[in-house]
């Protein structure tokens, strides 16, 4: 109280001192931010890669930058419900559904001939403001473990700017260092490309975890199964670009294209952090009900447009897994769409790139 | 005692200002290193984190609303009158400013989450109603908000320490002992 300041040159410590406690924390803000170590992977870094790739497309994904929304519903045949206590598997609950079909890669350009793998993304909008958002692959298992395995795949894959192709030499060494794309590859060597969004299957690949009405976890992966049977990429078809949003289009116009949705469920012992790894063919599957596609939209204006797919996004009853991939998408896919809602903004009427 | 003392002499904050204070400095400092560590990683931490920084967000803005319930019902302390001018109004609105961006903050990311189209999910099967329509404009907007008042905030609350400390360790008044301990229990000279 009636204590006196202090005199120097006492008073030049305790000056130091405030300015060191400042100092520290400011330090620590700067640490947790990342912008003291610029090799750590962060979602930018990781955004930034993908974009390294061709450029940035504005307004675009980041990746799987191509593709066409599509709208329906889906109906609940109550199977599931004992596994999770989410509204969205009541029996005879219909809930409706925004979804994008697309194909691989950072290039809204690219040619839908090219990638061996289709994609589908759904959100299924529940009562009381929960939605359940997938994004799905067409493949049985995904190429890498971790975030870190992904950013090095990315890099190795990037086109080379003498050739325009990536460098089969840094892919061998990639895939050599990387024994655990093993099944992928092997899968990836025998896929046939089909000849339509909708005669394949999708994957959610990663593992998560179903709640049940009494608390009890369930480690689950889901995927849809179409109804129409597969057919594969015809020769006609590898000449056109934009086959598969064209193809889509033409068979809605003949009906509505249904899926089920099928949950596998795992046995103990099962690995649930490694989407990388299939679970045996003779584990449980229950279909849960139907997914059903009525009208396709541009993804130019389409209700798709502005939907960032994260896994992560999830009901009550629906929890993410231990796989660090879940973590990794979700943060990846909140820099894609902090960037191309940014450019959105900036431009809205910006007439975007040729599309489908 | 002298004049100078006398014009604080008993006036601490309220017990109730003091505990929030406390407890919201605590969990304001922690929101901003969160969310800065949380869109810096893509390990687990992110998932992990995001679901604190949601709920823990929340409750600062109902604390705030509390908080400046508890502001306009207790007096509040004047600050010594031997401080120059400048500083006491540097004081005042730097604390209005703080009042501000307490209640702003979480505003903004509740806004931007709705924004987004995101649910707003608190804790699984706790999910609040959005506050704005889904737009990418508005969600542009609030998103960019969202960093630069947070670094706002957290440049201000390293100015708010400083000053705090350098009343505590080089004024030695009682400026600090006001949102502590209290002004009077110190010392024969404050009775
Ligand atoms: C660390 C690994 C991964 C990274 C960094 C990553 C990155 C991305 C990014 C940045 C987008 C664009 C998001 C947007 O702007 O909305 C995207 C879309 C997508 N990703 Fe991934 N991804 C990863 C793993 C996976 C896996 C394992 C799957 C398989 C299920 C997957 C399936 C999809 C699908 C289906 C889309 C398109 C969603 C849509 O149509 O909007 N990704 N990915
Ligand atoms: C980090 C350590 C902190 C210290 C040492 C500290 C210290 C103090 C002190 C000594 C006062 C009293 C000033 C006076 O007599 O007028 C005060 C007031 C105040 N502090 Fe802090 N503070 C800290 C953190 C924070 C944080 C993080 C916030 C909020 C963002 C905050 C918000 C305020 C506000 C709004 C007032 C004014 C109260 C009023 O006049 O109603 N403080 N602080
Ligand atoms: C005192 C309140 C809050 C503070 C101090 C705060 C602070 C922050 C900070 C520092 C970031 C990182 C920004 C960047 O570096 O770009 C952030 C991001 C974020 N905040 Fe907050 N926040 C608060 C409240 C909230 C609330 C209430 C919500 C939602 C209900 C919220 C949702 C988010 C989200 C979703 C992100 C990350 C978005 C992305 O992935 O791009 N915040 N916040």
């Amino acid at each position: 109280m009636s204590r006196q300041p202090p005199r120097p040159p006492r008073a030049i410590f305790r000056l130091a001192a405030i300015g060191l406690v400042i100092a520290i924390l400011a330090t620590a803000f700067a640490y947790v931010s990342g912008w003291l170590d610029p090799g750590w992977l962060t979602p930018d870094s990781l955004i930034d890669t993908l974009e390294a790739d061709t450029g940035i497309h504005a307004g675009y994904r980041r990746n799987h930058a191509k593709g066409i929304c599509v709208t329906g519903e889906f109906e609940s045949n109550g199977q599931a419900a004992a596994l999770s206590r989410a509204s969205v598997f009541d029996p005879g609950r219909r809930v409706p559904v925004i979804g994008r079909l697309a194909i691989p890669g950072p290039d809204p350009n690219a040619s839908d001939a090219m990638p061996p793998v289709r994609s589908f993304a759904l959100l299924f909008r529940l009562p009381d403001n929960e939605q359940w958002r997938t994004a799905m692959n067409a493949m049985p298992v995904f190429s890498v473990s971790t975030p870190e395995a992904f950013r090095e795949q990315l890099e190795a894959s990037q086109p080379d700017p003498q050739t325009g192709k990536p460098d089969p030499d840094k892919l061998a060494a990639f895939f050599q260092a990387h024994p655990e794309t093993k099944p992928f590859l092997a899968w990836a060597k025998t896929a046939r490309r089909s000849s339509s969004y909708a005669n394949i299957g999708y994957n959610s690949l990663n593992a998560f975890r179903f709640i049940d009405d009494d608390g009890n976890t369930h480690f689950v992966r889901w995927g849809v199964e179409p109804e129409a049977p597969f057919s594969p990429m015809t020769e006609a078809q590898k000449q056109d670009p934009d086959f598969l949003s064209q193809e889509l289009r033409q068979r809605l116009a003949d009906g509505p294209q249904r899926w089920h949705l099928i949950i596998t469920v795992a046995e103990p012992g099962d690995p649930t952090d490694d989407a990388t790894l299939a679970w045996p063919a003779e584990r449980r599957r229950i279909d849960a009900g139907i997914v059903t596609v009525d009208s396709a939209q541009s993804q130019v204006d389409g209700p798709c447009r502005d939907i960032n797919y994260d896994p992560l996004i999830l009901p009550d009853g629906i929890e993410g897994s231990d796989d660090p991939i879940l973590s990794a998408r979700s943060a990846a896919y909140s820099e894609s769409f902090n960037r191309r809602t940014r450019e959105q903004a900036e431009a809205p009427n910006r007439h975007q790139e040729p599309q489908s | 005692m002298n004049e100078r003392h006398a014009s604080r002499h008993g006036q601490d904050f309220s017990i109730p200002a003091r505990l929030l204070h406390w407890a919201m400095a605590v969990m304001i400092i922690a929101m901003l290193f969160i969310g800065a560590g949380m869109v810096a990683t893509v390990s687990e931490r992110h998932a992990l984190l995001i679901s604190i920084h949601k709920p823990l967000g929340i409750a600062i803005l109902l604390l705030a609303i509390v908080r400046l319930g508890v502001r306009w019902r207790y007096p509040t302390p004047e600050l010594p009158r031997h401080l120059p001018a400048w500083q006491r109004l540097a004081a005042r609105l730097s604390h209005w400013l703080l009042y501000a961006l307490m209640l702003a903050m979480p505003l903004i990311g509740w806004a931007m989450v709705s924004a987004a189209g995101y649910p707003v999910t608190l804790a699984p099967g706790i999910t609040l109603p959005p506050l704005v329509p889904t737009s990418v404009t508005l969600y542009a907007a609030l998103r960019f908000a969202h960093t630069w008042l947070a670094l706002t905030l957290f440049a201000l609350i390293l100015l708010h320490l400083a000053a705090a400390l350098y009343h505590a360790w080089m004024l030695r008044d009682d400026v600090f002992a006001s949102m502590t301990s209290g002004t009077r229990r110190r010392g024969p000279g404050s009775e």
